[in-house]
C-alpha cells in the first residue's frame, strides 16, 4: 500500500520526545511524523515505549523533553498543551485504550456523548446525536446497537463504540494500542477495513501491533521503537515479515518448529463435563491429554473458553462430569489442589488473574509457591530466598523491569505475561493449560513461549493450548479440536487437518460436534 | 495551569512528608471558624498543646486517650488492607469489655498473672467472635459487610445496656445500669503512680509492631495483602481467600475487643454504656490518617488524642466548645483524602515551556 506523501499534510509531529521512569528511559529522544490520511504501525518488542509514547501523545504523561505538534484546525502545527487528554481531544486526537474506558452500566450512545454534553442536558442532546451517530455509522460501518448497555457488548462491539466515540468528536488522528490483541481474526479483519475506509477519509492512525502480517496488510508506513529509540521509519512496501521482525527485536527470529512427538498415556482428561448456562456454558465436555503431547483448542472466544479454563484450573467446579488426574479422581480440586499436582495454568486475562498490581515483581513470582518450604520458614517469608529467585527468573524470561523489588503494574503488557509465564513453567509441572499464551506478546517473546511449551511437551508434559491464532495452533499442536457453542469436538491429529476446515468448524459449519 | 500525571512507587519519606504536611494544613484550616469564635489560632493552640503535652499529666492523659485509638485503628487499617470493610469496632469494643467484665469480676479467681490475661484473652475472643459472624455472611453469601457490622453496633450497644440493667447490673450499684467492678486482680496495673495511664498502651504498642510484622515478614500477611489487592488473582495463585477473611476477620475484631478490655480493667475498672466516646468508629479515622500502615496507626492515635484531649482542655479554659476537636479531625481526614492525590499523581505546573524544564 502506498499512502499520501506531501509534506504539507502533517497533521501531527512528535517532537524529541523524551520521558524517564527513575532510571529507565522509556522514550529517548522519538520524532514522529504523521501524515493526514495515513495509516502508522507502531511496533517494538514488549516494553520499547510504545505505550508510554502514545500516552505522551494523548496527555495522560507529560515529555521530559520534546513536544507534541498538532494541526489544530488546517492552520499549520502548533504545540499542544501537554498533560492534557482534554486538549487532546481538543485538538481532533482520539485514543482507543488497550483496557477500555466505558462505563459499563450505561449505554452505548451515551457513553459516546458522555463529556461532550452537560450532564444536565444529556437526555437533549440524545436526539442530534443519535442523528450525527447515524451518518457516522453508514460512513464508517462502525455497527453499534447504540441502545445496548456496555455490560452487554462484545469486545469487538466495545471497541467499535470507543472508535465511534473519537470520531464523534471529530478526530482527525485516531491512535489504537493493540486494538486486535483481544479480537478474533474476523473482527481484526473487520476492524482493518473500517480503518482503511476512515483513513480514504482523510483520518490519519497510528495503531499498535505484535502481529506483523496484519501491520503488512494494513499500513502505510511503519515505525519501530527498540530501548525507548526510533530505530526504523519506513513504507510498509519496502519491508517484509522478516525484515519488520529484524528491526524490532534486532536479530533474526528463529521460527519453532515442532517435530515428530511421542505422546504417552493419558494424564489429564474430562469426561461429560457440564457446567453454566448461557454464552459461556459447556455442554458434555470430553477431552484426553496424554502426556507429552500439546493439545490445540480452537474456537473463536466467547463459545466456552474462559469456563473450560475455569473448570481445569480448578476455579469452577462443573455441575456434572469428572475430572481425573493420572487416574486420580480430581472433579473437586481447587486451585490450591489443581496446583500442587503439578498443574501450571496461563490465565487469559492475565491482569485480573495473572498478577497482583501493586505487589513486587519477585512477590507475584512467588505467589502460586507461597507456602512451599523455599518461601518460608514457619509461617515467616524467606525474602533474599524469594528475590534471589526472582533475579534468575526475570533473567531466564527476560523480564523487562527495574528490578525485583518494583511493583508488578509497572510493567508493560508484555512483561506482565513473562511474569505469570515464569512463574507457572519454571517449576517444571506436569501439565500446562495455556490461555491465549502469546497474546501481546512481541515476536521475540512469542517464539520463546513456543521454545517454552515445546520444551514442556519434550521433558513429557502434557500441554492443554487454547488460542484464536490459527498459525499458532498449527504449528504446536500434536492434535487439536474445536470449541463452538459450548460443545468441544474430539481432537484430531493436526496432520489432517487444514485450515479451511478449522476455519468451518470454529463458525460452527462442517465437521461432527461431540454429542 | 496544574496538570496531574500518574506517579510510580511512592517512597516511605514522601508519604511522612505528605502526611505532616496534611495535619498542618488541618489546623491552618480549622483556624478560620476559630476566628469566627473570637478566638486566636495561636492562643487556642498553644492551649492546647498545653493541655495535651504541658505537664506529665497531660501527657500520660493524652497516651490513656491515645491507647483504644491505636487498637481500633489497627482494627480497621488490617481489615481494610484485606479489603474487608468493618465499620463494627465500636460494637466489638463494647463485646470486649463485656466478656472481660464476665470473666473479671469474680466468674472465675485466680492471681493477676493468670487472670489478666485471661480477661485480655476473653475480651479479644469476643471481639473476633462478633466479627466473624459478618465475615462468613460476606464469604458465603456476599452479604456486604459494612451493613452488617454497622448495624451489629447497635445490637450489641442495646445488648450491653439489657445486660447492664439486668444480670449484670451491680447490685451495690444504688439502681444504677453499671457493672459490677473488676477485681483488683484482673485490673491492668497502672503505668505510672497516681496517672490512669495503664499497660493497655504497651499492649496496644506491641499489637501495632505485631500487626506490622504480621502482614510485612509472614505467610499469612502475604496472602492478606494479595486478597486486598487482587482477590480474582490472589484466588487464581491457590491462596485461600475464605479462610483469609476469616482471618482477618477475627484478628481485626480481636484488636477491637481489646481496646474494650485496656478500658475497663485499665482505665474505669467497671463497664456502663458510656464507655466509649466513638473510639470505634474514630478507629476507621485514625487508620485512614495512617494509611493504613500499623506503625503510622500508632502516630495517628497520638495526633488524634492530643487534638482531643487539648481541645478538651481549651474548652474548659476559654469556653470554646469542644467541638473543635472534632472539626479538627475532620479536616484531618478531608486533608489527608486530599493527599493521597499527591501520593498518586505528580503535580506539574504548566504555563510558559519553560516552567516545564524546571518543574521536574
Ligand atoms: N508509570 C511508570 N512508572 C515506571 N515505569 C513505567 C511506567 N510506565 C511504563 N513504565 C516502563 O516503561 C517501559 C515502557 O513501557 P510501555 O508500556 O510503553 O511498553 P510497550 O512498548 O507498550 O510494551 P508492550 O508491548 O509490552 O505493551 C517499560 O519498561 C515499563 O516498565
Ligand atoms: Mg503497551
Amino acid at each position: 500500500m502506498t499512502g499520501p506523501t506531501q509534506e504539507a499534510d502533517i497533521v501531527l509531529r512528535l517532537d524529541g520526545i523524551t520521558k524517564r521512569f527513575g532510571m529507565l528511559t522509556a522514550n529517548g529522544d522519538v520524532s514522529l511524523d504523521l501524515r493526514q490520511g495515513e495509516i502508522l504501525a507502531l511496533l517494538g518488542e514488549n516494553g520499547a515505549g510504545k505505550t508510554t509514547l502514545m500516552n505522551i501523545l494523548f496527555g495522560h504523561y507529560v515529555a521530559d523533553e520534546g513536544q507534541v505538534l498538532v494541526d489544530q484546525s488546517g492552520t499549520g502545527l502548533s504545540e499542544l498543551e501537554p498533560g492534557s487528554p482534554h486538549a487532546a481531544l481538543e485538538s481532533g486526537i482520539g485514543m482507543v485504550h488497550q483496557h477500555f474506558t466505558l462505563a459499563e452500566n450505561l449505554s452505548a450512545l451515551d457513553n459516546i456523548i458522555l463529556g461532550t454534553e452537560k450532564l444536565v442536558s444529556l437526555t437533549s442532546a440524545r436526539a442530534p446525536a443519535r442523528k450525527k451517530l447515524a451518518e457516522l455509522i453508514t460512513r464508517s460501518g462502525l455497527d453499534v446497537p447504540l441502545d445496548a448497555r456496555i455490560s452487554q457488548l462484545s469486545v469487538g462491539e466495545k471497541q467499535r463504540v470507543e472508535i465511534l466515540k473519537a470520531l464523534y468528536r471529530d478526530a482527525r488522528v485516531l491512535v489504537l494500542d493493540e486494538p486486535t490483541a483481544v479480537l478474533t481474526p474476523q473482527e481484526s479483519d473487520t476492524l482493518f477495513a473500517t480503518l482503511k475506509k476512515l483513513s480514504a477519509d482523510g483520518l490519519a492512525i497510528i495503531f499498535i501491533s505484535h502481529k506483523l502480517a496484519e501491520v503488512m496488510a494494513s499500513s502505510h508506513r511503519v515505525a519501530v521503537l527498540r530501548g525507548g529509540r526510533k530505530v526504523a521509519d519506513l513504507p510498509t512496501a519496502e519491508c517484509d515479515l522478516r525484515k519488520l521482525a529484524e528491526l524490532m527485536v534486532g536479530h533474526e527470529i528463529v521460527e519453532t518448529v515442532r517435530d515428530a512427538g511421542s505422546p504417552g498415556a493419558p494424564l489429564f482428561t474430562l469426561q461429560n463435563i457440564s457446567v453454566g448456562h448461557g454464552r459461556d456454558a459447556l455442554h458434555q465436555v470430553d477431552l484426553v491429554l496424554r502426556s507429552g503431547e500439546i493439545l490445540g483448542i480452537a474456537g473463536v472466544s466467547g463459545n466456552g473458553q474462559t469456563t473450560l479454563a475455569r473448570v481445569i484450573s480448578g476455579l469452577e467446579p462443573p455441575a456434572s462430569g469428572t475430572v481425573s488426574m493420572e487416574g486420580d479422581d480430581r472433579t473437586d480440586a481447587n486451585a490450591r489442589t489443581v496446583i500442587d499436582s503439578g498443574f501450571a495454568r496461563i490465565p487469559e486475562d492475565r491482569h485480573r488473574d495473572g498478577i497482583v498490581g501493586p505487589m513486587s515483581v519477585s512477590e507475584n513470582l512467588a505467589i502460586e509457591s507461597i507456602r512451599k518450604p523455599e518461601n518460608q520458614r514457619f509461617g515467616l517469608l524467606r525474602f533474599s530466598a524469594m528475590r534471589e529467585k526472582a533475579r534468575n527468573l526475570i533473567k531466564a524470561y527476560d523480564i523487562r523491569c527495574q528490578g525485583e523489588d518494583s511493583p508488578a503494574r509497572l510493567l508493560s503488557g508484555g512483561n506482565i505475561q513473562k511474569i505469570v509465564l515464569a512463574r507457572t513453567l519454571d517449576p517444571e509441572p506436569k501439565v500446562v493449560l495455556a490461555a491465549q499464551p502469546s497474546r501481546g506478546l512481541d515476536v521475540g517473546a512469542t517464539s520463546d513461549v513456543h521454545k517454552r511449551l515445546l520444551a514442556a511437551r519434550a521433558r513429557g508434559a502434557g500441554v492443554i493450548l487454547i488460542s484464536e491464532d490459527l498459525d499458532e495452533l498449527m504449528r504446536l499442536s500434536d492434535r487439536i479440536a474445536v470449541i463452538h457453542r459450548g460443545h468441544l469436538s474430539s481432537a484430531e491429529e493436526t496432520e489432517t487437518l487444514d485450515r479451511g476446515t478449522l476455519g468451518l468448524r470454529m463458525a460452527g459449519q462442517g465437521g461432527e460436534q461431540a454429542a | 495551569m496544574i496538570r496531574f500525571e500518574p506517579r510510580g512507587p511512592v517512597s516511605v519519606s514522601r508519604m511522612l512528608a505528605v502526611s505532616l504536611a496534611a495535619a498542618f494544613a488541618a489546623l491552618v484550616l480549622a483556624a478560620i471558624p476559630m476566628a469566627f469564635a473570637g478566638l486566636s489560632a495561636f492562643n487556642a493552640y498553644s492551649l492546647m498543646a498545653k493541655g495535651a503535652f504541658g505537664s506529665l499529666f497531660a501527657f500520660t492523659e493524652m497516651l490513656t486517650r491515645a491507647t483504644p485509638l491505636i487498637l481500633t485503628g489497627l482494627a480497621a487499617a488490617v481489615a481494610f488492607r484485606a479489603k474487608l470493610w468493618n465499620i463494627g469496632a465500636e460494637g466489638q469494643l463494647y463485646a470486649g469489655a463485656l466478656a472481660a467484665v464476665a470473666v473479671g469480676t469474680g466468674a472465675i479467681s485466680a492471681p493477676g498473672y493468670l487472670l489478666i490475661p485471661m480477661v485480655a484473652l476473653a475480651g479479644a475472643l469476643a471481639g473476633g467472635l462478633v466479627m466473624l459472624g459478618p465475615t462468613l455472611l460476606k464469604t458465603r453469601l456476599g452479604v456486604d459487610e459494612v451493613v452488617t457490622t454497622l448495624l451489629l453496633n447497635f445490637i450489641i450497644l442495646l445488648f450491653v445496656q439489657m445486660m447492664l440493667e439486668g444480670p449484670m447490673q451491680d447490685p451495690m450499684g444504688m439502681g444504677w445500669p453499671q457493672s459490677e467492678p473488676i477485681l483488683d486482680e484482673a485490673a491492668l496495673p497502672k503505668l505510672l503512680e497516681r496517672m490512669r495511664i495503664h499497660w493497655g498502651l504497651v499492649v496496644a504498642l506491641a499489637a501495632a509492631l505485631g500487626v506490622y510484622f504480621l502482614l510485612k515478614r509472614t505467610v499469612w500477611g502475604f496472602e492478606i495483602r494479595a486478597v486486598g489487592e487482587n482477590a480474582a488473582a490472589a484466588r487464581h495463585a491457590g491462596i485461600p481467600v475464605t479462610a483469609t477473611f476469616v482471618r482477618v476477620g477475627l484478628l481485626s475484631g480481636a484488636l477491637a475487643g481489646l481496646a474494650g478490655v485496656g478500658e475497663v480493667a485499665g482505665l474505669k475498672g467497671y463497664l456502663t454504656a458510656d464507655l466509649s466516646p466513638g473510639f470505634g468508629y474514630s478507629g476507621i479515622v485514625v487508620a485512614m490518617l495512617a494509611g493504613l500502615s500499623p506503625i503510622g496507626v500508632v502516630f495517628a492515635a497520638l495526633f488524634i488524642a492530643s487534638i482531643f484531649v487539648g481541645a478538651d482542655s481549651m474548652s474548659r479554659a476559654t469556653g470554646v466548645s469542644n467541638y473543635l476537636a472534632d472539626l479538627i479531625v475532620a479536616m484531618a481526614l478531608l486533608c489527608v483524602l486530599v493527599s493521597g492525590l499527591f501520593l498518586r499523581f505528580k503535580v506539574r505546573f504548566i504555563g510558559a515551556p519553560a516552567t516545564r524544564e524546571t518543574a521536574k
